[in-house]
């Protein structure tokens, strides 16, 4: 049986990851990955280019104490299928246990250029955990526009102009798609509910077969935010139904973090620059766009949780 | 050794399956398509007892072997042309990762326009990618040369990518009577992987891949210069055991034909050697001493070993299968950079010919043969030729 907590008091107190690494202050990053090797100490992390990979491992430095491997861009979820069979033929022929495979992807590297590696991998059902640590853009690139940036969000390739302020598209679903294959575990993740998000990590990785989660992950310095305020707006976001918490076991949707009555958008969206325009008289019809976006989605995710639970 | 009848691609899943490959990935393309299928059925029918992963693209196909590499197993991919283009950013990783993957590359010439033939242009767009590339002459030579490139790749002196080159259909799709090596014999001369040396180890946990500042990045690329400049003496090395356990060996890195007393040679890679061996012959019949210098491996570039078997010869015609649009021609390049570094001034002519899969017969090369003695005779400059151009003001023919 997987073991569960109830506080963060009961977290494993050992550190796999090791400070002195160059991620921002303020970064959303090694809450993750500290809690992701707490959780699963023995993993080898697969790593695709971006932050968390540049940040971490400047030759002949690094800040990981289980095997870590980078391989591009593209293509962390086709790397890991390689280990998993390479520790598949050791275990059968050398008795080597085998660990639990973790690739890490940004927004960009998961949503957007990785995308088929990682429907490839999940298809194929290999035994790996694909963990995207989402903060809405290319920030390693110096905050470019992706898949996952959300609609109205600034970023220097959509910035907020006269004519178009911001980003005028949708950001996509990724534990919708993740779920379409017919994964048996997929859920998200907040830095800001650390018992919510250490008890999926635990679940998804004691999974046989792929499974995926989807983190929040605060930029202080793509979001233009203060770095001290990056929990604080984590949880906002979950409490103005931006970022709901819930998962998929088995087919069935739960909600892990009910939010009852939601606070007003306008309290998450002012605490970053990248939102701030939309609050300016003339953006409205765009922020009203967001708005609507949160709003579809919340009741897309209740009405799929009413579907599954019926049907389960 | 049993004699059996089969074609290029079933020679090299052969290979594969008597080289004990523990893991395959690998994406489907014409004219590869044939060595995955042939390895996926050894894995269902368990006469292989590897991994197959049926990859989405040939991309994710080298990402895998890559991890899977690291992760200490025996590995192997194909794919030809266009497959190999998109594989090539992973082809780099490969090789500056030092990783002892094997691959076929069937080669397929590069659209536009669209074309499944034989051309090698393919392969050589990735001969600065750190892997030891191979080309061979015909089918039995191929699943030779996979079981010999495991041998080379993960010598502790090398630890380097081998890329098998041979020609798409041309070899590919030939039927050929060959010998195959019992598994015993296999066995012997190369024995099944160790996770050893460098490999994710759980107890003794190393990142790889890591950022290299400007203070570390050279010497990482120095030391893989060092350990292709290492290869030319192990993959002789690895030729010769071979040719001492099954009476066949290839030259090592080049394959001389009559080029001992030869007055004109020509210079090239992959299956169409068989033709200039024969147009050799004719020649020789007809009183002009003409050899062959096949060259088995473009990388490493076996330059002193080639100047030694060229500083005699009064004519030397390099015939490519390939294209560099404003070079032209690549191996022609190369050859007269290695005469040139070591002195040696013979007349070297360049051909390009039987790109996309045009035919190329023994008489195209006899036409070779003669004009480059006649350019040597009369002191013309090695002008690039066009073997059977139409359509336009051809220089040749």
């Amino acid at each position: 049986m997987v073991t569960q907590i109830k506080t963060v008091k009961e977290l494993p107190r050992e550190e796999l990851f090791a400070p002195g690494h160059r991620l921002c202050a303020g970064c959303g990053v090694p809450v993750l990955v500290r809690m992701v090797l707490k959780a699963i100490p023995n993993a080898v992390i697969v790593n695709a280019t971006g932050c968390l990979e540049v940040a971490t491992t400047i030759f002949p430095y690094t800040s990981w104490r289980v095997p870590w491997v980078h391989n591009a861009f593209e293509n962390a979820a086709a790397t890991a299928a390689g280990i998993e069979a390479a520790f598949r033929i050791l275990e059968k022929k050398r008795g080597i246990k085998r660990p639990k495979v973790v690739a890490f992807g940004g927004d960009g590297g998961t949503f957007d250029i990785g995308i088929q590696a990682l429907s490839g991998a999940l298809e194929r059902g290999h035994d790996m955990l694909y963990i995207c640590y989402d903060n809405e853009a290319y920030m390693n690139t110096g905050i470019q526009r992706s898949g996952a940036t959300p609609r109205g969000a600034a970023t220097t390739t959509s910035p907020a102009g006269k004519v178009i302020p911001g980003k005028l598209e949708r950001k996509k679903n990724l534990i919708e798609i993740a779920v379409a294959h017919g994964i048996k575990y997929a859920a998200t993740l907040n830095p800001a509910y650390p018992v919510d998000m250490y008890n999926k990590i635990v679940k998804a990785a004691s999974v046989e077969g792929p499974t995926l989660l989807h983190y929040f992950c605060p930029c202080p310095t793509g979001w233009r935010s203060d770095v001290d305020k990056s929990i604080e707006i984590a949880r906002l976001a979950v409490l103005t139904r931006v970022w709901p918490l819930y998962e998929n076991d088995n087919g069935v949707y739960r909600i892990t973090v009910p939010v009852k009555t939601p606070r007003p958008v306008e309290e998450y969206l002012k605490m970053q620059g990248r939102f701030r325009h939309l609050l300016a008289p003339e953006n409205k019809w765009l922020l009203d766009q967001l708005k609507q976006d949160i709003e579809e989605n919340w009741n897309r995710l209740l009405k799929l949780v009413e579907l599954s639970q019926k049907s389960s | 050794m049993q004699k059996t009848v089969i074609s290029g691609n079933e020679a090299v899943a052969l290979g594969v399956k008597l080289a004990k490959v523990q893991v395959v990935a690998a994406y489907p393309i014409t004219p590869q398509t044939i060595i995955v299928e042939k390895i996926a059925e050894y894995v269902e029918s368990g006469e292989l007892k590897a991994r197959f992963i049926n990859v989405e693209s040939e991309h994710s196909a080298m990402a895998a072997c890559i991890g899977a590499a690291a992760g200490g197993a025996r590995v192997f991919t194909a794919t030809s042309s266009q497959g190999l283009l998109y594989m090539s950013e992973m082809v780099f990783w490969a090789g500056g990762a030092r990783l002892p993957v094997v691959m076929a590359v069937v080669n397929r010439a590069i659209a536009p326009p669209w074309s499944i033939w034989c051309d090698h242009n393919d392969a050589l767009s990735q001969r600065d990618s750190g892997w030891v590339q191979l080309w061979v002459e015909n089918v039995q030579e191929a699943l030779d040369t996979v079981i010999q490139a495991y041998r080379i790749a993960e010598d502790e002196r090398v630890m380097l990518p081998v890329m098998i080159c041979l020609d798409g259909f041309l070899v590919s799709h030939s039927y050929e009577p060959i010998e195959v090596p019992s598994q015993q014999l296999v066995d012997s001369f190369l024995p099944e992987k160790t996770p050893a040396p460098y490999w994710i180890d759980v107890t003794n946990p190393r990142s790889y891949g890591t950022i290299a500042s400007p203070e570390t990045y050279m010497e990482f690329r120095y030391e893989l210069q060092e350990a292709m400049e290492g290869a030319k003496r192990v993959v002789k090395e690895v030729d010769e055991d071979w040719g001492r356990l099954t009476g066949r060996s290839y030259g090592g890195l080049i394959d001389l034909y009559l080029c001992d007393d030869a007055e004109v040679v020509a210079v090239l890679i992959g299956s169409w050697a068989g033709d200039a061996k024969e147009a050799a012959d004719i020649m020789r019949s007809r009183g002009v001493k003409a050899g062959v210098l096949r060259l088995r491996s473009t990388r490493p570039f076996p330059a002193e070993d080639l100047v030694e078997a060229l500083k005699d010869v009064d004519a030397v015609a390099v015939v490519d299968r390939s294209l560099s649009p404003g070079l032209p021609s690549i191996l022609l390049s190369e050859v007269k950079a290695a005469l040139y570094e070591h002195g040696a001034k013979p007349y070297v002519k360049g051909f390009i010919a039987g790109l996309g899969g045009r035919d190329v017969t023994p008489q195209d090369f006899v036409n070779v043969f003669e004009r480059t003695l006649k350019g040597f005779k009369k002191g013309e400059t090695g002008k690039v030729e066009w073997v059977g151009l139409r359509g336009v003001g051809s220089g040749h023919r």
